[in-house]
């Protein structure tokens, strides 16, 4: 009889155990479900222009935060309704979980920036094959898994506008040199072959005369030194390119507090927030660099377009991108955003990154 | 804690199909009610999550969770002996990162180049073991060495180069569904593997081996167990399964590179306790550890579908995982307590109460 008890006892403890235990994952489950249909729902009330799945190469991160808000606001101005995947972690199977969940929400459209360009390709074979379009931003997938890849700018954009930059702040002609990256940095030596070879063939720059080229190894350290080691080695200076966000800030933060500051031109590519004080304080004109939130929002009417059925990735086929106006495809499917952005005093406090 | 007792002596699986009770026992087995939780959890996810009740779920879901059920075979014996494998994700990675090289560079074809990567993870094993049984190192001190050691080494052969040119046919078979079932090709290979691991944990003398030498060593080797040599071929057979996975991440993903599978050892070892294995060994089963596999997949997959913030699906598997942990311990402490009360009240030498 005692015996019995107990060991009935026992048991029903258990069973609550399990039940509590079951109750709980069930109620959370549910209560998530609930958020997961009013969101599916939100995907339905939205269908007539499909809906746009943004799949950055890692979430939390300020850059790609930037990129994102320009893809919301696109995505809103074609109607399509947004939403944002991605691990937390920028590594090349991560992302393959979120482009399933895609798949199986039935998105029209996917925009990804590729951890890997082919890691992520068999699966962005089967949201094609559900009737997913994918537009590769920022970073090209494979060309075979992608309908379009949406790129930042082109090369020989950046070197240009950063030229024209300190031409008008030297007034046409003297001698400039330039603050890079590490010598081996891919980017800024095309970057500065393209300035060099435009110095030798564009007349409008015959008096602008490169006379050297120092590395600050995007150390800001290294650039403060390497800035100060120009101006003592070269007092006729009248200019510095600094074709990198790390030289530029560390170049004016040397400027700022010496005698050459408002003297000395500087320029290159920076971030808004960085350069902001430097911009105030006289002692930077005018920089650029690429506004990422219009990648975000080209990637998404072009999404948009594709989706729409009125291009097919082919070259030549061109559509709207909202404000920024028209874009074309070029060859292998890419679409240039567009010439890089130069902030100045008067428009800096408009960008935010 | 008494009913742990009682179980912990007998070096059989736990609820052996031979009592009168067996199905009673069964019932009340913690893996089966780890069953039944991953029973509820699929239902309620049909019911209130959109689109989760489709085949497209259950193909993604099987092919998301293949490289951690084959890793947590091997290592569910290792843990049950009372060891410990951290090595498993490295040799993966070492491996997808020789499979690439040879591809890439040699002549030779694919299946080959297969072969030669399951060797290669076995290798991997076989010095893992040999520290271990030779040596006598702990196997946490070891693989954690090793799981640094191998990563490196897939740096050495592959660099921060990236091979992907694999056949069409074996990535499409990587990912390919059964007909209109959704159930992934690869699923019948990994159940063969599954029945591999239960028959010989659970069936043969090797299996009762096991579970004596995780309960107690020293008793193991007084009744002629030959400890060094079980042990050498388990960590042999995990390096083995670990290059299978290596194998299949790459094809899987299309992409040889030297960061597969990072990281993937944890989730292996949490499943594998989330299944009911002791990590003091001695006490788990197949049939567990399988659930556990199957019932973080399920979470993740739901909750993710669920839209949920990825910041706190991690902290939704840990909470599970320390549940689960601390649930048979939290029970058991109870039982003990109302045993207790039990005996002081109906005992005539506590009148005191009355």
């Amino acid at each position: 009889m005692k015996m019995f008890s107990q060991a009935s006892g026992r048991r029903s403890g258990r069973a609550v155990g399990a039940a509590v235990a079951a109750i709980a994952l069930s109620t959370a489950l549910a209560a998530c479900g609930s958020v997961g249909g009013e969101s599916s729902d939100g995907g339905d009330g939205g269908s007539d222009a499909g809906s746009i799945v943004f799949l950055p190469k890692q979430l939390n991160n300020p850059y790609t935060d930037v990129v994102l808000g320009g893809g919301e606001d696109g995505a809103a101005e074609t109607g399509m309704s947004a939403s944002v995947l991605g691990p937390l972690e920028a590594s090349a199977s991560a992302q393959v979980p979120f482009i399933e969940q895609a798949t199986q929400e039935q998105a029209s459209v996917i925009v990804i920036a590729a951890n890997d360009p082919d890691a992520v390709g068999p699966s962005l074979q089967a949201a094609r094959d559900a009737g997913a379009k994918i537009v590769a931003f920022d970073s090209d997938t494979n060309p075979d898994y992608r309908d379009l890849f949406v790129s930042q700018v082109e090369a020989k954009d950046v070197a240009l506008v950063q030229l024209e930059m300190i031409s008008e702040q030297i007034g046409g002609s003297g001698d400039v040199a330039i603050l890079s990256a590490t010598a081996t940095a891919t980017n800024q030596n095309e970057w500065i072959k393209f300035m060099e070879e435009e110095i030798d063939s564009n007349p409008d720059y015959s008096g602008i005369n490169i006379v050297t080229k120092v590395y600050g190894d995007d150390d800001a350290d290294k650039s403060f030194k390497e800035a100060q080691g120009l101006l003592q080695s070269y007092p006729d200076l009248k200019g510095i390119i600094s074709p990198t966000t790390v030289g530029i800030a560390a170049a004016a933060k040397y400027l700022s507090t010496s005698e050459y500051k408002g003297k000395v031109a500087l320029t290159g590519l920076g971030l808004p927030n960085e350069m902001r004080e430097f911009v105030k304080d006289g002692t930077v004109t005018e920089f650029a660099l690429w506004d990422p939130a219009q990648l975000g929002y080209v990637a998404a009417f072009a999404g948009k377009a594709l989706a729409d059925g009125d291009i097919t990735g082919a070259e030549g086929d061109t559509f709207e991108a909202g404000d920024l106006g028209e874009r074309e495809v070029g060859a292998d499917g890419i679409v240039i955003v567009g010439p890089p952005t130069k902030f100045n005093a008067d428009n800096i406090d408009d960008y935010d990154f | 804690m008494t009913d742990t007792a009682t179980r912990r002596q007998s070096p059989l699986p736990q609820g052996a199909p031979t009592r009168p009770s067996a199905l009673r026992r069964a019932a009340r087995r913690p893996d089966t009610m780890l069953f039944l939780v991953l029973v509820g959890v699929v239902i309620a996810a049909s019911a209130v999550i959109v689109n989760f009740a489709t085949t497209v779920t259950l193909g993604f879901l099987l092919v998301g969770i293949v490289p951690v059920l084959l890793l947590a075979m091997p290592m569910t014996l290792i843990i049950v002996t009372g060891e410990i494998d951290l090595s498993v994700a490295s040799t993966a990675g070492l491996t997808s990162a020789v499979m690439g090289v040879l591809w890439r560079d040699t002549d030779l074809g694919i299946w080959t180049i297969i072969v030669c990567c399951l060797l290669v993870g076995a290798l991997c094993g076989a010095f893992n073991g040999l520290l271990i049984t030779g040596l006598g190192v702990s196997s946490l001190a070891v693989t954690i060495g090793t799981l640094a050691l191998f990563r490196g080494l897939a740096l050495v052969v592959i660099g921060d180069q990236k091979v992907s040119d694999f056949p069409a046919d074996l990535t499409r078979l990587a990912t390919q569904r059964i007909g209109d079932t959704g159930i992934p090709v690869v699923m019948l290979g990994v159940a063969v593997v599954v029945a591999v691991f239960a028959v010989v944990l659970h069936q043969t003398s090797f299996g009762r081996t096991l579970y004596a030498l995780g309960f107690s060593p020293e008793a193991a080797r007084f009744v002629g167990v030959r400890v060094g040599a079980a042990k050498f071929w388990l960590f042999v057979v995990s390096g083995a399964v670990s290059g299978l996975v290596g194998v299949y991440w790459t094809l899987r993903f299309a992409s040889a590179g030297p960061d597969n599978a990072t990281g993937l050892e944890l989730s292996v070892i949490a499943a594998v306790l989330l299944g009911g294995v002791s990590i003091f060994g001695g006490r788990g089963t197949v049939f567990g550890v399988v659930t556990g596999v199957l019932l973080i997949g399920t979470v993740t997959y739901a909750l993710r579908l669920a839209r949920v913030d990825e910041t706190t699906l991690p902290i939704v598997t840990g909470v599970l995982l320390v549940l689960s942990v601390v649930t048979p311990s939290a029970l058991g402490w109870a039982r003990e307590k109302r045993r207790l009360s039990r005996l002081t009240t109906s005992s005539p030498a506590a009148p005191a109460a009355g």
